[in-house]
C-alpha cells in the first residue's frame, strides 16, 4: 500500500531523468512497512542502462534516517526502454530484504508502468501495489484492530 | 576505546543481530580481518579477490574508503566504519 503522491513523485522523477535511469527511496518508520518521506536519489553512473546511488548521497541520507528511526522502505528505479521487471543485475545487488522494490518503466511516453517486487537471496516475488489517498482512511486489514475488541 | 563498526541489516546474521560491534586495527583490512575473527562469515561479504567487494559501501567516518585507499584506508581508535550495501542495477 502507498499514497498516491509518493507514485506521483517517483513517476516525475523517473519522466525528469528518461532516457537515463532514475533512482531513489522512500523512507518509512522502522517496523511499520509504511513509506512515508521521499528522497530521491542521484544515478551516480547518469545512464539509460545502470543505476547506483551515489555514496557520498547515500552515506547522508542513511544518517538522516537513523536519526528518524526509518528504514528504506521502499527501492524504487525507472527502466527506461525496457519492462518494469527486474533485471539480473537489478537482482544480483538486491540487498533490502524487507524493502519493497519499485520498477517504473518509462518506455511509454505517455503511459508509465509501475511494478512492486521483494527480491529476497535471488528470489523475485511480485506484489500487488495498493494506492491510496491517505493511510489514515484505508483499510489495511486485521492488524489495525486495538486489542481486546 | 575500539573502533565502531554499524552492520547492515543484510550482514547482521553474522553479528547475531548486532547494528554495531566494535572491532580493532589501523588499517581497514586490519579491521575487516578482527570482524571475521570475532563474527566469522563476514570478510568474504566484504571483500573479493583482495580489494573490496563492488556490492558494498563502506566509510571511515563520513569518507568513502574508495577515495582514500579502500583496504589500506587508516583507521583509528575512536572512528566509526560504516558498512552499507551497493544500491544498484541495470
Amino acid at each position: 500500500m502507498i499514497r498516491r503522491d509518493l507514485v506521483d513523485a517517483m513517476v516525475a522523477h523517473a519522466r525528469r531523468d528518461h532516457p537515463d535511469e532514475a533512482c531513489g527511496q522512500i523512507a518509512g518508520p522502522e517496523g511499520s512497512d509504511r513509506p512515508e518521506r521521499f528522497v530521491p536519489m542521484l544515478n551516480a553512473e547518469r545512464s539509460p542502462t545502470f543505476y547506483r546511488f551515489d555514496a557520498t548521497e547515500q552515506l547522508k541520507v542513511h544518517r538522516e534516517m537513523e536519526r528518524n528511526d526509518e528504514v528504506p522502505v521502499v527501492v524504487y528505479h525507472s527502466h527506461t526502454a525496457t519492462e518494469p521487471y527486474p533485471s539480473r543485475t537489478d537482482i544480483s545487488y538486491a540487498q533490502e530484504p524487507d524493502a519493497h522494490y519499485v520498477l517504473i518503466s518509462t518506455r511509454d511516453p505517455e503511459e508509465h508502468e509501475l511494478r512492486s517486487y521483494r527480491i529476497v537471496d535471488g528470489v523475485v516475488t511480485e506484489e500487488p501495489v495498493q494506492v491510496v489517498e491517505s493511510y489514515m482512511f484505508a483499510h489495511t486489514g486485521v492488524d489495525d484492530t486495538p486489542d481486546g475488541s | 576505546m575500539a573502533i565502531t563498526v554499524s552492520i547492515p541489516t543484510i550482514l547482521r546474521t553474522h553479528t547475531g543481530g548486532q547494528k554495531s560491534v566494535e572491532a580493532a586495527g589501523t588499517t581497514l583490512a586490519q579491521v575487516i580481518d578482527d570482524l571475521e575473527a570475532n563474527h566469522g562469515g563476514l570478510k568474504s561479504r566484504l571483500v573479493k579477490e583482495g580489494s573490496l567487494h563492488r556490492f558494498v559501501n563502506v566509510y571511515v567516518n563520513d569518507e568513502d574508503v574508495r577515495f582514500s585507499g579502500g583496504l589500506e584506508a587508516a583507521v583509528k581508535d575512536g572512528d566509526n566504519v560504516t558498512i552499507l550495501p551497493a544500491v544498484a542495477g541495470g
